[in-house]
């Protein structure tokens, strides 16, 4: 059993980086002015000629990964989710995605849980941006292993990857000798009858705490960490649909465009069920403690078992 | 240059003119005008200044070339066939569903195209990350990225000329096709970009104003690029939009519309009269 921690997945990325980098000599790293807080600065520390800041300029920045990676590396371009995606997106759709270029994109500070630096810099259009881009894989790790996992699993895939990294520390659960990461396949953290919660990134913590709370009252909840929404676990969501006939789905995003959607696109296709989607309501977030941002828009442990609790009474 | 070799040259651009217009007709749309002003450009660039074997065209030494303008792809297409890289018959298909050659370059399907291009502004980034490359690597590799001058409107080209000066790349050259006119009339009333060269120096660039169409010109900027040290260059070549054909000749109009039957033959007339002039010589 590995060492239980507690850490942001913006850290596990550049300490990933940093430890991978002596083993994929073709890695380099990019980023635009924002090195401390999206922790490639640790990267930066240890590989000084590989790392590239490119200033305050996005834009660029994709456009000069994707050059570099016609030249053979493999380049994570890196900034907050709102700016590497969002700003950013035609220049990762059509220099990225449409030439298939090994490109990773990173999103630091994904999700409202930015907390104080409030709406302009909480990105929760970034899952279903990077979506839209076809070719493109999209990992949302959820905790310090599964980030490191998901590095390295990016670094061999050959291809445009966008990987979603939060500001927020939290407790790892995938410390077990037997936890597995493949891109493409979701992972049952248990394995209940009643209805299935399917989580994404941080809220796969809150929805465990959730689900332990159900088993108390005897509701015996199936639960699903989808580290990856595209391409996305078929198989898994429509098992789950099958054995226990309800959904609901949490995400750190707009309920628009996300894992909410993803979900019910392969549902209403292959074996129509009910979902019940938890996100941010189609709103901009706001200023505030993170912590208590994520209480005020629903996304913690409490609503997430209430939320169950309505689903299952339905 | 010797007289032969610039002769060659001369007629090497005249039938990448005939090429792109065999290219835009046949697809019944494209962009003309600045495929004619670039051509002696690209000319000299495919078969002169780069290192690049059209029988390897991923060798990883090779010069790279990005069209940042990509629109104007008929030019390059035919300067790629013309130098061997797929057959000139490809330009015949051009634009058409299920052939090799895109509307806009795309480097998965095409020989001799390094990157893929036509979102204005994202080649010269591309290009400024393969010069980065070749200096990560010790490589001794050119890259050459040849910008429209209203594409320079765009933003990002500016945050690439800031990311060219402060890493230095001097095995970065670009070149501006300054020929005036975008498709809302001409640069200079529609977005004002100038004066171009005075802003790519304040961005720490190498700047050298020549014309466009002569071969003495390019040739030695090419030469004297290479020279500079700690900085990247750029050459801003002023010419004609729609050059040797006579009635695209600085029209605004030939941005990007194929000629009908009627003046596909004018056009062929024109360049068919350069051609036996350059071969009579």
């Amino acid at each position: 059993m590995a060492e239980m921690v507690k850490k942001a997945t913006r850290e596990s990325y550049g300490l990933a980086l940093a430890e991978l980098g002596d083993r994929y000599p073709n890695v380099v790293v990019l980023d635009a002015d924002l090195a401390e807080a999206t922790k490639t600065v640790i990267f930066k520390k240890k590989f000084p000629e590989r790392f590239i800041d490119c200033g305050i300029a996005e834009c660029n920045m994709v456009g000069v990964a994707a050059g570099l990676a016609t030249c053979g590396k493999i380049p994570f371009a890196t900034s907050f989710a709102m700016f590497s995606t969002g700003r950013a997106f035609e220049q990762v759709r059509n220099s990225v995605g449409y030439p298939h270029l090994n490109v990773k994109i990173v999103g630091s500070h994904a999700g409202i849980s930015v907390g104080e630096d409030g709406a302009t810099h909480q990105c929760l259009e970034d899952l279903a941006l990077m979506r839209t881009i076809p070719g493109m894989v999209v990992l949302n790790p959820a905790d310090h292993y599964e980030m490191q996992a998901a590095v390295k699993a990016a670094i061999e895939h050959y291809g445009p990857v966008y990987i979603r990294l939060g500001r927020l520390a939290v407790e790892s659960f995938n410390n077990n000798d037997d936890y597995h990461f493949e891109i493409g396949k979701g992972i049952t953290l248990r394995d209940g009858r009643d209805i299935t919660v399917i989580a994404t990134g941080l809220m796969v913590s809150r929805a465990r705490e959730a689900v332990k709370e159900l088993e108390k009252e005897g509701i015996d909840a199936r639960l699903i960490n989808l580290h990856t929404l595209k391409p996305i676990d078929r198989d898994i969501i429509v098992k789950a649909a099958k054995e226990t006939g309800k959904i609901v789905t949490v995400e750190e995003h707009n309920v628009i465009g996300g894992l909410g959607d993803a979900v019910c696109g392969v549902l209403s296709e292959e074996y129509p069920t009910p979902v019940v989607k938890i996100g941010v309501n189609d709103q901009f977030g706001h200023s505030g403690p993170a912590v208590d941002l994520l209480e005020q828009y629903g996304l913690c442990a409490s609503h997430i078992a209430e939320v169950t609790r309505q689903a299952l009474k339905k | 240059m010797e007289q032969k070799e610039k002769r060659a040259l001369q007629v090497a651009a005249c039938k990448i003119r005939i090429g792109a217009i065999e290219g835009v007709y046949h697809a019944k749309s494209g962009h003309p005008g600045g495929s004619l002003s670039a051509a002696d450009i690209f000319a000299d660039l495919y078969f002169r200044e780069l290192h690049v074997d059209p029988k390897n065209p991923k060798d990883e030494n090779r010069d790279r070339f990005v069209l940042s303008k990509g629109h104007t792809c008929p030019g390059l297409y035919a300067a790629l066939a013309l130098k061997g890289y797929f057959p000139w018959d490809e330009l015949k298909k051009l634009r058409h569903i299920g052939a090799m050659l895109q509307g806009h370059p795309d480097m998965k399907g095409t020989p001799g195209i390094d990157m893929s291009t036509g979102s204005l502004g994202q080649g010269v980034s591309a290009a400024c990350g393969m010069a980065l490359a070749g200096k990560l690597d010790g490589k001794s590799y050119r890259v050459y990225s040849l910008l429209g001058d209203g594409e320079i409107e765009e933003g990002q080209v500016w945050e690439a000329a800031m990311f060219a000066g402060h890493h230095k790349l001097d095995n970065l050259c670009l070149i501006v096709d300054n020929n005036g006119l975008q498709i809302d009339g001409p640069v200079e009333e529609v977005g004002g970009p100038q004066p171009i060269g005075e802003k790519f120096q304040a961005f720490g660039f190498d700047v050298q104003n020549i014309d466009g169409h002569d071969f003495d010109a390019i040739d030695a900027a090419f030469a004297h690029a290479k020279t500079v040290k700690g900085k990247p260059s750029v050459i801003v070549a002023k010419t004609i939009k729609g050059k040797d054909v006579s009635f695209m000749e600085n029209q605004v109009g030939w941005h990007g519309k194929a000629p009908n039957d009627e003046q596909y033959q004018v056009a062929m007339r024109d360049l068919n009269k350069v051609l036996s002039g350059l071969e009579a010589e």
